[in-house]
């Protein structure tokens, strides 16, 4: 496995653990702890950590209703749960499971450039791009937090260079220049909390489409 | 939720307590690694480690009376009514009794793995939707047992220093690491909270981490 440098700030693992972190960032902390043992610890640290503080909370009364319920399930034979995607390819099983699929469903934006939108929301959105190696993104800032996890090839801007497993976070007033790398095509998990913008209209469409 | 961020003048001033009568659970208000502490700690790992090798129901009961009330309290306290809560704790409990078989207690303390599944169950449940989940280690069964013993007690200690090193916040700033992990702040404010309040016990945290490295480094090269 390749040295990972860019790892997932702190706020972020710590949000996930707790469960306050929305679906689309949810999906790249997943995928990066995938295949970043260095974050899995610090998740499990995490998890510790409200494992601790689960035991410390003040006991609330719960009904016998409850308790019939969970003994009575213990006896129940129940279907074996459909295993786990596994990884495939460059696509970690978080992924896989994601896209339903073991391969995304690729649209061209020209230019070779393609994305396939994986989840939008009220919090946010997650894509996968394709970027063919060498290809400039123009200038842009965002509307909001974007993660950007490489999953093959590299990109590098202002802020530094990003391998496979590397995740960039860019605050919204970065603005910046991405270029994938050369060798092989970028193929990036790019997320936002900003809704997907100017939706609909050809020219305006480019914008949204160019937020890596 | 900003102006409870801003603890300073209130480290020194603390709040009286009883803000939040029985806020802080019983074990947090203790300071220091009592022996009873820790074999407090490990008799839940205990009961589930007999409820993983023996399907044992009166260990699972023990489980039972244990996390149901608290897990209960906390998913209310993130958002959810008492019934809705209790759907998930239901869920929760049987998903412990069914996937005992993964747990592996040289990774985690009971309440760290309870703490996740409630956690992954939870969003599953208000967003309808899979909870984007990390892929599980594959770990040998033989490398996993020879780490076990050694890691049991070393993460126990961590959990006991952990909970010394709340006990010992101000009662503002405890308030806020447990908001935290509880799930009662949003994304922003943990983000927020990271830099004062929960950037206290981050040492504490850093050293668990170091455990937890070392054990899946270990396993990552048997
Ligand atoms: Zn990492």
């Amino acid at each position: 496995m390749k040295q990972i440098t860019h790892h997932l700030p702190e706020w972020l693992i710590r949000s996930y653990a707790a469960g306050s972190l929305g679906h689309a960032f949810s999906l790249v902390v997943a995928t990066h702890v995938s295949q970043c043992d260095e974050c899995r610890a610090r998740l499990e640290a995490e998890e510790a950590a409200g494992g601790v503080v689960l035991e410390g909370l003040e006991a609330v009364d719960t009904s016998d209703d409850l308790r019939a319920r969970v003994f009575d399930g213990l006896d129940e034979d129940i279907a074996p749960e459909a295993p786990a995607p596994q990884r495939t390819g460059i696509y970690p099983g978080a992924l896989i499971a994601e896209m339903g699929s073991d391969q995304p469903r690729w649209r061209s934006l020209g230019g070779g450039i393609r994305q396939a939108i994986l989840s939008e929301d009220k919090q946010g959105s997650a894509r996968l791009l394709y970027i063919p190696q060498g290809m400039a993104v123009p200038d842009h800032t965002h509307g909001g937090l974007e993660l950007t996890l490489v999953l093959q090839g590299s990109f590098h801007d202002e802020t530094g260079e990003f391998g496979v497993g590397d995740v960039e976070v860019a605050e919204d007033d970065l603005d910046h220049t991405p270029t994938a790398g050369m060798g092989e095509a970028c193929i990036c998990l790019a997320a936002t909390d900003a809704p997907l913008q100017f939706k609909g209209l050809l020219p305006r469409l480019l914008q949204p489409i160019f937020r890596i | 939720m900003i102006e409870a961020l801003t603890i300073d003048s209130e480290t020194k001033t603390p709040l009286p307590h009883g803000l939040r009568p029985g806020y802080a659970g019983k074990s947090m208000n203790d300071s220091g690694a009592s022996s009873e502490q820790i074999s407090q700690g490990c008799e839940q790992t205990d009961w589930l480690v007999a409820v993983r090798e023996h399907r044992d129901k009166a260990a699972f009961g023990r489980l039972y009376d244990h996390f149901t009330p608290r897990l209960k309290g906390m998913l209310i306290r993130s958002g959810m009514s008492g019934a809705a809560a209790e759907d998930v704790v239901q869920d929760v409990m049987l998903t412990i009794w069914r996937k005992a078989h993964l747990y592996d207690e040289g990774r985690a303390r009971a309440s760290a793995w309870i703490y996740r599944i409630a956690r992954n169950r939870q969003i599953d449940v208000i967003r309808r939707r899979p909870r984007p989940v990390p892929d599980e280690m594959i770990v040998e069964a033989e490398s996993r047992e020879a780490h076990d013993a050694d890691a049991m007690v070393s993460l126990e200690q961590e959990a006991v220093q952990l909970r010394e090193a709340l006990a010992t916040l101000p009662q503002s700033q405890r308030e806020i690491v447990e908001r935290a992990y509880v799930g009662e702040l949003t994304q922003a404010e943990i983000r927020e909270a990271t830099g004062l309040a929960l950037g206290t016990i981050k040492s504490r945290i850093r050293l668990a981490l170091e455990k937890l490295r070392h054990e899946l480094k270990d396993l990552r090269d048997e």
